[in-house]
């Protein structure tokens, strides 16, 4: 069956649309799928306008393929339905059913309209069906998409929350990671400590990984990354609370730390940072002695 | 053809490269560079690219070769104020400017070569 | 297209709006790899890729332009917004119709050896990039892909 029977009933269903609007909004609300609670009468009535008028436009096109450009608006208008009622907190089946919901009310007024008996308008109305099964399976992966892009934003400001950037002194800025590092946090911690270097003007910074348990490869490449990163940068990092388990591992993978100083633990690398810039901690009555 | 400009302050020539440059542009300015540490008999010259976004190879090469003829010129070249996401994408590029001399400001840079008493 | 701040959902709708469909630059002179950082800077943008992957996606997107316009007698470059399932992605592709290059991997592994030109420039776009390739034939012409997911 070819796509320009359905293209004829275009113009029946355009002279009809407003009639189709309203059974389309009575038959949500008899169903209880109108969430008053989530929108209201005016927003949920042009929603429902815009997708049809789009709909029917895009019918007259005479193609049901959605991924053509006649179906560019339709797609638009369904998107952005689809993400305000993702975040307004409708559920992903109401929001699926909101669309196929306009099923019933398009038929009754093809048929209303034909007077034929139901079977000659069974191949358009079969037709017509199938789109609007597609356009809801549209609406749903855009919904998915919705919420995973709100879950990835939401990890994104995780981790750039749970990367603190210590200033220690004048020049030496700590970065104490906690946690499995996987690939991923890992860029964005060293990202972070790149820029806090600039905005600091600090040229050293000591990456403390005692409370990390494991390193595997990547994260250990993403460390060397940084470092060199920092040196081309003006600055430079240390290394320290590396565990015996993680050096055993590190050496095991073949990779190699060229240069980068290391040490047991944070205060032994500050004390390090802190004659690179020429200073030294001494006890008060030396202080005393000296600074005259 | 745009040039980018070189000043002299006191003792030390400053380069700021303001925006992206065409490849030929910054050619020219390997040529000027030379010519003007002659003229001023300057030994330090600062290289600012905190406004650069992007250094590529070709550029990222440039730098080094600039940095190289400064010293044959018996200047030394101080590369300022690069960018993180630059730093990144060079060490990701293979590129590590080996011989060339970094710093986050030019207070560092200055420090660096003891001009000013380090911070 | 300037950005006002927006409500964080803001982002999900503009990144449907922002990025068209198909974006061609000319790569005739040294000017037009300059504009062509600028366009794949925006599409980036459009599409809120992080600094970072702008800054690479950016500098891969100079290093192909350059090698056409230097090495490859000229060519376009063609900017597309990419879509697989949730994720979002930015497509280069660009075309000379120059000498072509015979052997590819020879020509990659010289130029990260001496540093310099087409081998050089390839070589580290692969590795900005998450997906690369790369057809070439002598006399015809180069065709380089690259995309970078979000």
């Amino acid at each position: 069956m070819t796509t320009n029977s359905v293209a004829t009933q275009v113009d029946q269903l355009r002279g009809n649309s407003q009639s189709i609007l309203d059974n389309w909004i009575a038959g949500q609300k008899t169903a209880g799928a109108s969430r008053p609670d989530l929108i209201s009468d005016a927003d949920l009535k042009r929603q429902c306008s815009e997708l049809l008028t789009t709909f029917i436009e895009a019918l007259a096109s005479g193609t049901t393929d959605l991924s053509q450009p006649a179906w560019e608006r339709t797609r638009a208008t369904l998107r952005s339905i689809s993400l305000s009622r993702a975040r307004a907190g409708w559920t992903p089946s109401e929001t699926v059913q909101f669309v196929f919901s306009l099923k019933q009310p398009l038929f009754a007024s093809l048929q209303s309209q034909n007077g034929a008996p139901a079977a000659a308008n069974s191949a358009e109305t079969l037709e017509l069906d199938h789109l609007i099964d597609r356009l809801g399976l549209f609406t749903a992966d855009i919904y998915q998409q919705g919420r995973e892009e709100v879950i990835l934003r939401q990890q994104q400001e995780l981790l750039e929350l749970s990367t603190p950037v210590v200033k220690l002194w004048d020049g030496i800025l700590a970065l104490p990671l906690i946690g499995t590092l996987d690939s991923e946090r890992t860029q964005v911690v060293m990202e972070t400590l790149l820029q806090a270097l600039v905005e600091t003007g600090s040229t050293i910074a000591i990456i403390d990984i005692t409370g990390v348990p494991t390193v595997d490869t990547r994260v250990a490449q993403h460390l060397i990354q940084t470092v060199s990163a920092a040196r081309l940068m003006g600055a430079d990092c240390l290394i320290s609370g590396i565990r015996p388990q993680i050096a055993q591992t590190i050496v095991h993978l073949g990779v190699t730390l060229p240069d980068v100083v290391t040490k047991a633990t944070l205060a032994d690398a500050f004390v390090v940072a802190l004659d690179r810039l020429g200073r030294q901690v001494v006890a008060k009555g030396q202080a005393t002695a000296s600074s005259r | 053809m745009e040039r980018i400009p070189i000043i002299k302050i006191g003792r030390y020539l400053l380069v700021t490269v303001q925006t992206d440059v065409q490849d030929n542009v910054a050619l020219a300015l390997q040529e000027d560079l030379g010519n003007r540490i002659i003229a001023s008999r300057a030994r330090l010259v600062l290289f600012d690219i905190s406004s650069l976004q992007i250094v590529d190879s070709f550029i990222g090469r440039l730098i080094a070769d600039i940095a190289g003829i400064a010293r044959l010129l018996d200047a030394e070249v101080v590369v300022v104020g690069m960018q993180p996401a630059v730093a990144i994408t060079l060490v990701e590029l293979g590129l590590t400017l080996n011989g060339v001399r970094t710093a986050l400001n030019v207070e560092s840079a200055l420090a660096m070569v003891g001009i000013l008493d380090p911070v | 297209m300037s950005r006002a701040p927006s409500p964080w959902w803001a982002s999900l709708i503009l990144s449907e709006v922002h990025a068209p469909e198909r974006l061609i630059v000319p790569l005739r002179a040294q000017e037009d790899v300059v504009l062509l950082r600028h366009r794949v800077r925006e599409q980036a943008v459009g599409l809120t890729f992080s600094l970072l992957d702008q800054t690479k996606i950016v500098t891969a997107a100079s290093e192909l332009g350059r090698n056409a316009v230097t090495y490859g007698g000229g060519g376009e470059a063609v900017i597309e917004a990419a879509r697989d399932g949730s994720r979002v992605g930015l497509v280069l592709t660009v075309t000379d119709h120059g000498p072509g290059i015979a052997n590819v991997e020879d020509a990659m592994r010289a130029g990260f050896t001496t540093g310099t030109g087409l081998g050089l420039g390839l070589s580290g776009t692969r590795r900005l990039v998450d997906e690369f390739d790369l057809r070439s034939t002598v006399g015809e012409g180069t065709v380089v892909r690259i995309v970078r997911w979000k």
